[in-house]
């Protein structure tokens, strides 16, 4: 079954990457074929948060019953996540590169993919920096539940600050009404593709993580 | 009881910090070097209020970043912190702490904004609209330092960690509290501010909730 | 009658992988006292600890029943008395300050602790500099000031994590009556190098032979 997962995953994600090359897409204006970035981009930017409330859950799930287990799964995630927000950041910056002009220019959603990565940084730089597994597993927990629920605010605040430059409303209902079939089902598939890809990274840094964990906790 | 308890924690917080001056002082410091770096770095240029408010944010996050730590940071530094926990629960601990921390920041950002408005030309149309939504902001900045100070006073090299801790939870109070002030100080009135204020109170309630919630798993290991 | 027990089942506590003492089970009931026996450095002190409630164990469980009821978690420090070397009283307050804060914090109906705290004040000879600044004392002053804290609301099960500390053979009497006054109807707990102290105790527990 685990085997099974694996190939899957190799033959979908593979599939992504040259179909979303290989097939033409409906002709979006302003867009183009920079449009095929939405296979890559939008899966990762949807994992990065994913994983970021995963972490919390997993955080919660922490607090409540002291098994060092949630800590691992918790820190874990928010390792994945991290990698998943920096790749999100450099493919939505290629493609900002390409339609607007320039790599970085704060508009909303990389304001809100920049704090999520500052979060996730902080989120490590407070690991560090406490020695003691127990206070590490719970003070970190404790700072990613601070931080998610301060994260929505981000919903109600962007609309307020933004004048010009809604990118992605543009790319959201363009690109959805205007994707076709072959389109939308390639997008699709990399969604699934890639949660599937993160669900099974994250299961083997689980147990990476956990066999660590034993080996620390046996060399006494 | 819990009222009182936290007026007590507060109470001698506050006269701990008279007595030894530990935190006022050298945050008055502080503030006198931030505004003297502002100062010297807008020289006579005349600068337009869309700036000068974000220096005056500039002042406020670091002032309080850098001072809204001690209370807890002292309490383990001088190993009283289990004498506080046998003495009374976590919740009268964040409130008194949480009390003390507002009224030292809200001091001190009337003292910013005093000697701001002194050494720029900036000019606040809507005064009454631009001091709600300090208080407001206030509120909330104050939440969350404290519960992320109780969090960095277990934790090594606090000085540096505190501001990396706080930004990202603060972002969307800052950017709130900074387009807010903006607008009341080129004159916009305060019924159209009330949209920022919202957002500014109920930041404020959910982290304050989070805070209680939190706060014990924190304080009791 | 108001019965006190502390029970613990199997903790174990473990600090970056090392084993500070496993499986340790007591239970203890008003009346009863104990010595913590170990070396320096073997976790006495971490086990006071967490019998104190003040951090928690890696394993196993630990309850503390009042009348056969548990008290919760959050509720446990109404119940105990510490002194020890890690626990201070704040520096910049005076004697009397810092025992009228700490009465304060404890008590429910907001009685009057004045003369409670003058008598324990009068009691270990602190009674002329109770409004000095408790930075200025000598540190047997302090631990003296220390004991009073541990005691001055009357609590059911007392911890002495090395109460000699510093002590003049006056200071040690004083702790001695303490202790033996408590332990008729409360839980004494002492953890301590000095063999003189284990006469205080009916049993004794060496935390060597839990590691």
């Amino acid at each position: 079954m685990k085997n099974f997962i694996t190939y899957a995953i190799f033959v979908i994600i593979s599939a992504v990457i040259i179909l979303g090359l290989a097939l033409p897409i409906p002709d979006i204006p302003a867009l183009g074929d920079k449009a095929r970035v939405l296979y890559f981009h939008v899966p990762m930017s949807w994992i990065s948060v994913l994983a970021f409330f995963m972490s919390m859950w997993y955080s919660i799930r922490y607090l409540k019953t002291r098994d060092h287990n949630y800590d691992i799964k918790s820190y874990s995630s928010a390792q994945l996540g991290f990698l998943f927000c920096i790749l999100a950041t450099a493919t939505g910056s290629l493609w900002a590169k390409f339609s607007w002009g320039s790599f970085w220019n704060w508009d909303p959603r990389q304001t809100s993919i920049f704090i999520l990565l500052l979060i996730y940084g902080a989120y490590f730089a407070l690991r560090s920096a406490i020695e003691s597994e127990d206070q590490r597993a719970k003070l970190s927990s404790v700072y990613s539940i601070i931080a998610a629920v301060t994260v929505p605010f981000f919903v109600f605040i962007m609309p307020r600050i933004v004048e010009s430059l809604h990118p992605d409303p543009i790319l959201n209902t363009q690109g959805k009404i205007n994707m076709d079939s072959s389109m939308l089902t390639v997008f699709l598939s990399a969604l699934v593709g890639f949660t599937m890809l993160y669900l099974w990274m994250l299961d083997l840094k689980i147990r990476a993580e956990k066999l660590n964990y034993k080996k620390l906790s046996l060399t006494d | 009881m819990l009222l009182k308890n936290s007026y007590l924690v507060f109470k001698k917080d506050l006269s701990s910090e008279l007595r030894t001056r530990y935190v006022i002082n050298s945050l008055l410091m502080f503030v006198l070097v931030i505004i003297s770096i502002i100062r010297f770095a807008i020289g006579d240029e005349k600068v337009d209020n869309e700036i000068l408010t974000g220096l005056l944010w500039i002042a406020i996050f670091f002032t309080s970043v850098s001072g809204l730590s001690r209370t807890f940071v002292k309490e383990e530094e001088k190993e009283t912190s289990f004498s506080l926990k046998l003495s009374t629960g976590s919740n009268s601990v964040i409130l008194g702490k949480l009390f003390f921390n507002l009224i030292l920041t809200f001091s001190l950002n009337l003292l910013i904004l005093f000697l701001f408005v002194i050494i720029t030309d900036y000019e606040i149309k809507n005064f009454s609209g631009f001091m709600i939504v300090i208080v407001f902001g206030n509120l909330g900045l104050v939440s969350a330092s404290t519960i992320i100070a109780a969090i960095i006073s277990k934790a090594n090299s606090k000085g540096t960690l505190y501001p990396v801790l706080s930004f990202p939870v603060l972002l969307p109070l800052l950017i709130t509290v900074i387009n807010a002030t903006k607008l009341a100080s080129v004159g916009v009135e305060t019924g159209k501010l009330l949209g920022e204020i919202q957002i500014l109170l109920s930041y404020f309630i959910v982290v304050t909730v989070a805070s209680l919630m939190l706060f014990k798993y924190v304080w009791e290991d | 009658m108001n019965s006190i027990e502390l029970i613990s089942e199997n903790i174990s506590k473990t600090y970056s992988g090392k084993v500070i003492f496993k499986n340790l089970s007591l239970k203890l009931a008003g009346g009863d006292s104990l010595t913590v026996l170990g070396r320096n450095g073997s976790g006495k002190s971490t086990l006071i600890k967490i019998l104190a409630g003040l951090i928690s164990a890696n394993r196993g469980d630990l309850f503390l029943k009042e009348n056969n009821v548990k008290v919760e978690r959050g509720k446990w420090y109404s119940k105990i008395g510490l002194i020890s070397p890690y626990l201070n009283l704040y520096d910049e307050l005076s004697a009397v300050e810092n025992l009228e804060f700490f009465c304060g914090l404890r008590d429910e109906n907001g009685s009057d602790s004045k003369d409670r705290i003058n008598s324990y004040l009068n009691k270990v000879g602190l009674y002329e500099k109770r409004n000095e600044p408790v930075k200025n004392y000598s540190s047997g002053m302090k631990q003296k000031l220390k004991l009073i804290f541990a005691v001055i609301n009357e609590p059911k099960i007392l911890f002495m994590d090395e109460p000699r500390t510093n002590l003049d053979s006056e200071g040690i009497k004083i702790v001695y009556e303490t202790a033996e006054s408590h332990r008729e109807n409360g839980i004494l707990i002492v953890a301590t190098n000095d063999a003189d102290d284990i006469e205080l105790c009916s049993d004794s527990l060496n935390i060597e032979d839990y590691k």
